[in-house]
């Protein structure tokens, strides 16, 4: 048994990310609105997201809470069709060197957990293309 | 036309740890300092309002009014990120206007210790995974979704500054916390006075790429406090004690608009345009024309984007004008001459208004070894994320 870490997670043999689109303004929301925080219009319809984009940001994070495995890298990436995507960049070298600013990143998940009952904890993560 | 509004005394506690006080003792020798500063006592305050995040619910002003003086005026407990303490000022600022006040005092305390690394939580090890929050996340996500943690969050703020202009990495954010630990050498009230060379600043232990611990301010006590006055009042008082008073010709608070990528990544930058460019304008100056800046150096990477942020320097330049030296004290535009939250120290509610102490003491030419000669305008900014904006632009008083 799997499931995603977070529900906008949309788990199977393509795994992708489901956002809250405004359908007055297309703005894009990962989690419930109940009014659109660009337009104020309060209808929304699901939609895929891209899973390739651009590397917009990152921080090596050598620190944090305890339980936490570091060095990790966090990044914002700026999916091909335009929603931004807090994640960690994965399969890659935690050292600056190693990643540039604007790289080509796409969608991977992997098990970050199994809880008591066996059941799998599956997460995503950016990799360089 | 509203009133014009007069800081008419001021005062910070040294920042630090204080562990033989608690909050409401900083927070009052704050306000008696301010009071006596002003020439003026308790009974003349009309409001009070006081600023603290982690004791929000605590009643701070209420309690502050036992150690200084139960005179049954009006208390507003504000509290707002990191930008309790400018609130706190807004909140005079604004009793005063709407005419319900001649005169009030803004305070701003907060005590936290050795409180470590601020946001990113713990993960539990032991459980069955059931979705809840708004994510239905199955466990907190700090650390496998990004971060939560302050230094990694203003860090990617930087970088994407960086992403989108040349000349600006590692070494320029280094940089900044080179100058602002160099400036606090000269601040008997900043927590840390010691100074360090780039190699040192960058060689010290990453917490996140690209700030090192000493490119991160501290945690720590501390309190200061503002008497504020209306002009009707203004004109009753002593000649000393108008010559003495800086004029507030600016104070504007904002909160993040939407932005496509806010959800993702909190968004310093538009807020904070956006009250600079409303201050410049109540103010009737532009960024030229300032003496100082004490702006919101909380990680030496939020405090190089700020440089473009305030218009201090040109738009895509603040790699540039951090390695041409623009804002150390000897500079175009002296930056965080206190040694900014960095150095001086950054006990969150007291921030905003230490920020305003800090450039009314150079306006009145009474800041000591750190003066800067001829100050006549100064701005004070600060920014907590959620996310609001402080900006207060203050003018010598030019009363003789």
């Amino acid at each position: 048994m799997q499931i995603p870490l977070v529900d906008y997670l949309v788990l199977g043999d393509e795994p992708y990310l489901q956002a809250n689109e405004c359908t007055n303004c297309g703005a894009r929301f990962f989690g419930r609105r109940n009014a659109c925080a660009h337009c104020g219009h309060r209808e929304f319809k699901p939609v895929r997201v891209s899973d390739t984009g651009t590397l917009r940001t990152f921080s090596i994070v050598y620190r944090a809470a305890p339980t936490i495995p570091t060095p990790y890298v966090s990044a914002i990436v700026l999916t091909d069709d335009g929603t931004s995507v807090r994640s960690n960049l994965i399969n890659i070298e935690p050292d600056p060197a190693k990643i540039t600013l604007g790289m080509k990143v796409k969608l991977d998940t992997y098990v970050v957990g199994t809880d008591d009952d066996g059941q799998e904890a599956v997460a995503f993560g950016y990799a360089p293309v | 036309m509203a009133q014009d509004i007069w800081v008419l005394g001021t005062h910070m506690t040294a920042f630090g740890r204080y562990p033989d006080q608690d909050a409401v003792d900083l927070a009052a020798a704050a306000a008696l300092g301010a009071l006596d500063d002003g020439g003026v006592t308790i009974s003349d305050m009309d409001l009070l309002s006081c600023g603290t995040l982690f004791q929000a619910n605590a009643g701070m002003g209420q309690q502050v009014q036992k150690q200084i003086g139960q005179t049954g005026i009006p208390v507003y407990n504000v509290s707002n990120a990191c930008a309790t303490g400018a609130t706190a000022l807004r909140t005079v600022i604004m009793a005063i206007r709407a005419g319900e006040a001649d005169m009030g005092l803004a305070i701003g305390v907060e005590q936290m210790g050795k409180m470590g690394l601020l946001a990113g939580g713990a993960r539990k090890e032991k459980n069955v995974y059931e979705p809840s929050g708004r994510f239905g996340a199955v466990m907190p996500i700090d650390g496998i979704l990004g971060t939560d943690t302050m230094p990694g969050v203003f860090a990617q703020a930087g970088m994407e500054y960086a992403n989108d202009n040349d000349g600006v990495g590692f070494e320029q954010f280094a940089k900044v916390a080179q100058k602002n630990h160099a400036h606090s050498t000269l601040n008997p009230l900043a927590q840390y006075q010691k100074e360090f060379s780039l190699e040192e600043v960058m060689g010290s232990p990453m917490q996140s790429y690209p700030n090192t611990l000493l490119m991160c301010c501290p945690t720590g006590d501390g309190a200061a406090a503002c008497v504020l006055v209306g002009e009707e009042r203004f004109a009753t008082l002593s000649r000393e004690q108008q010559s003495r008073a800086v004029k507030i010709s600016a104070s504007v608070l904002t909160t993040d608009p939407y932005v496509e990528s806010g959800a993702m990544q909190p968004d310093v930058n538009t807020l904070t345009r956006n009250a600079a460019q409303t201050a410049y304008e109540q103010a009737g100056v532009s960024p030229e024309d300032l003496s100082l800046v004490e702006l919101h150096d909380c990680f030496a990477t939020a405090e190089l984007i700020h440089y473009d942020n305030l218009g201090l320097c040109e738009p895509g330049g603040a790699g540039d004008f951090i390695d041409r030296g623009a804002p150390w004290r000897d500079g175009d535009t002296p930056v965080n001459v206190s040694g900014g939250l960095i150095s001086k120290g950054h006990p969150i509610g007291a921030t905003g208004v230490a920020n305003v102490y800090e450039v009314a003491t150079h306006l009145r030419g009474e800041a000591g070894d750190r003066q800067i000669e001829g100050a006549n305008v100064g701005l004070a900014h600060v920014i907590g994320l959620g996310s609001s904006c402080g900006v207060h632009i203050l003018e010598k008083s030019g009363i003789s």
